[in-house]
């Protein structure tokens, strides 16, 4: 049953995923849209790989419904392999082989591979393609991880902390590689723990704590960014100045009156990424240290 | 099939094809990976150049105790390519992410475990070949001398090949770690080697420890190569004074079927914790 094109890449409603009495996911609902780019954020041990592992026909869920690209990933078969690609986080396989070698061997395994000089292009590795893997930085590495994960053209593509490790140099190329991949029409599920990375890429982003989704928006308005508090700091009597306003606009102007002109070291600056980040997991966190005492 | 809807896939390889390109790939890893070139397929070439040159007198006359250790070092070989080697590297590829990754393929599993055994199948070939190379060269050994001979022992490596690569994969879901399968397996069969006749004369051993040898594989493979290698007239020589390769292939048979219904109970590709 192929997916028509106006249907969910994703659509997860309720998952849980408990071993014993731990559970490490505990009612994730999302949905992702082709040719989108969603992102996973969390802190570790938060339930961002277990869910992905799940969506990805890893690991059988306790409960809640799942479709990845129209099929159950809880009974994965090769046909819908054939239209995913997995990034799994760090793997030191196939060390004994070269570059080109790998792509070759993991080209004869899909339907309608794409061409490994095309790959080895796309991931940037042209110049290590005949060095053993062993013999590859961290790097390096997690390119032939993307380049083994759209080798097979995947409609759908599982990123799990790509970019960990890596130099900000190897970090903005491999951004590059991402949005190319987007702009190729694919559809990309991204973890990360890098707000910046998240605030580059992604169309939409939620947020993933203690196995529930706290949030999910655009990275532009998550905790109403777009609407709440903007601080602006000023200098004044040889101290920094602070102030949490709605009206940012109204304050400048207040200052500059009183300041007859130019107000020194002015900063106005709306909630990062990371602030709202961070405000929504220490409140969570309060949430359910409150509820366990 | 014609280009229908995008999201169609394509016909997806068979599995002569994979397991094909899985067997190659295995080949070349181990090929430049000097451990296992080292302890799968040196150690019997090395343990015969030095076993044979240490004891090369006759254990009764007419037939020395080199030509007894080709037989035991060759039935050794299927114990080190298929079971050793594979229940080594099977608990590392779990580790370093070769199995999750391939499990995240359109690969069939068949393929994998098709790659496994045309990697056994071809070391096996080639070792053999060097062994007999080694024992004709310098211990005299004699080829087998007669067609039904030369049946048995082709027989007894396809039997043996099937049943060690089994019990191989079979085992590998034993060891908790990579870095503890060598010191689970290894012992495993330096223990079999010693009380199924391969480094002593199995006639010689106690009862007891025959009693517990006959019991696995080795022991049967060995009897079996000495039929191949060894005049008919040592057979007297044997504990049942026969060669009893009805029993050998009975034992192997049985020790396939327990290997099959192992390694479809207990095999898996992920680690305990990752389900």
């Amino acid at each position: 049953m192929p997916a028509s094109p106006c249907e969910s890449a994703i659509v997860v409603r309720d998952l849980r995923k408990s071993y014993g009495d731990i559970h490490a996911v505990a009612g994730v609902s999302l949905e992702v849209e082709p040719g989108e780019i969603f992102a996973l954020l969390g802190p570790n041990g938060a339930g961002k790989t277990t869910t992905v592992e799940i969506l990805e026909g890893y690991r059988k869920r306790t409960a809640g419904d799942v479709l990845v690209l129209g099929h159950d990933p809880g009974r994965p078969e090769p046909h819908w392999r054939a239209r995913i690609g997995v990034v799994l986080q760090s793997t030191s396989d196939n060390a004994d082989l070269s570059v080109r070698e790998v792509l070759q061997y993991f080209r004869t395994y899909y339907p309608r591979p794409r061409s490994v000089n095309d790959i080895i292009d796309a991931v940037g590795l042209v110049e290590k393609s005949e060095a053993r893997v062993r013999d590859l930085s961290g790097g390096q590495r997690r390119r032939l991880d993307v380049a083994l994960g759209i080798l097979g053209d995947p409609e759908l593509l599982f990123l799990d902390e790509p970019t960990t490790g890596f130099d900000p140099e190897a970090r903005r190329q491999f951004w590059d590689l991402i949005r190319q991949l987007k702009a190729d029409g694919k559809t990309i599920l991204l973890t990360t723990h890098y707000l910046d990375e998240a605030e580059q890429l992604a169309d939409r982003v939620a947020v993933i704590a203690g196995g529930v989704i706290l949030q999910t928006a655009t990275p532009a308005t998550l905790g109403g960014r777009d609407s709440g508090a903007t601080t602006v700091t000023w200098k004044e009597d040889g101290t920094v100045h602070s102030l949490r306003t709605d009206r940012p606009t109204e304050a400048v102007r207040d200052l500059s009156t009183r300041f007859d002109g130019e107000i020194p070291e002015l900063a106005v600056r709306r909630p990062s990424l990371e602030d709202v980040y961070l405000a929504m997991i220490s409140e969570r966190e309060a949430q359910t240290a409150g509820a366990t005492t | 099939m014609t280009a229908t809807a995008p999201s169609r896939p394509a016909e997806l390889p068979s599995l002569a094809t994979t397991s094909l390109s899985r067997g190659s790939l295995e080949l070349k890893q181990f090929m430049r990976d000097r451990r296992s070139m080292v302890f799968t397929f040196a150690l019997p070439l090395i343990l015969l150049l030095i076993f044979g040159s240490i004891f090369n007198k006759d254990i009764v006359p007419g037939v020395t105790f080199s030509e007894y250790f080709v037989a035991g070092m060759i039935a050794s070989g299927l114990v080190y390519t298929g079971f050793q080697n594979l229940a080594i590297v099977i608990p590392q590829e779990r580790e370093d992410g070769t199995m999750k990754r391939l499990a995240g393929t359109p690969l069939p599993k068949a393929a994998y475990f098709l790659g496994k055994g045309a990697l056994v199948l071809v070391s096996l070939v080639v070792q053999v070949a060097a062994l007999l190379l080694i024992g004709v060269l310098f211990f005299k050994v004699h080829l087998p001398s007669t067609p039904e001979k030369w049946f048995t022992f082709i027989w007894l490596l396809i039997l043996g090949l099937v049943c060690c690569t089994l019990l191989g994969i079979a085992f590998s879901s034993v060891p908790k770690t990579a870095r503890g399968a060598p010191a689970l397996v290894s012992p495993v069969v330096l223990v079999l080697q010693f009380i199924s006749g391969v480094f002593i004369i199995y006639a010689q051993l106690p009862h007891w420890m025959r009693q517990i040898a006959a019991l696995f594989p080795l022991k049967w493979l060995c009897q079996g190569m000495r039929s191949v290698f060894l005049p008919d007239s040592f057979q007297v020589q044997e504990t049942a004074h026969a060669w009893e390769l009805g029993k050998v292939a009975l034992v192997l048979g049985i020790w396939i079927v327990i290997g099959v219904v192992l390694c479809r109970f207990t095999f898996h590709w992920q680690r305990a914790n990752e389900h």
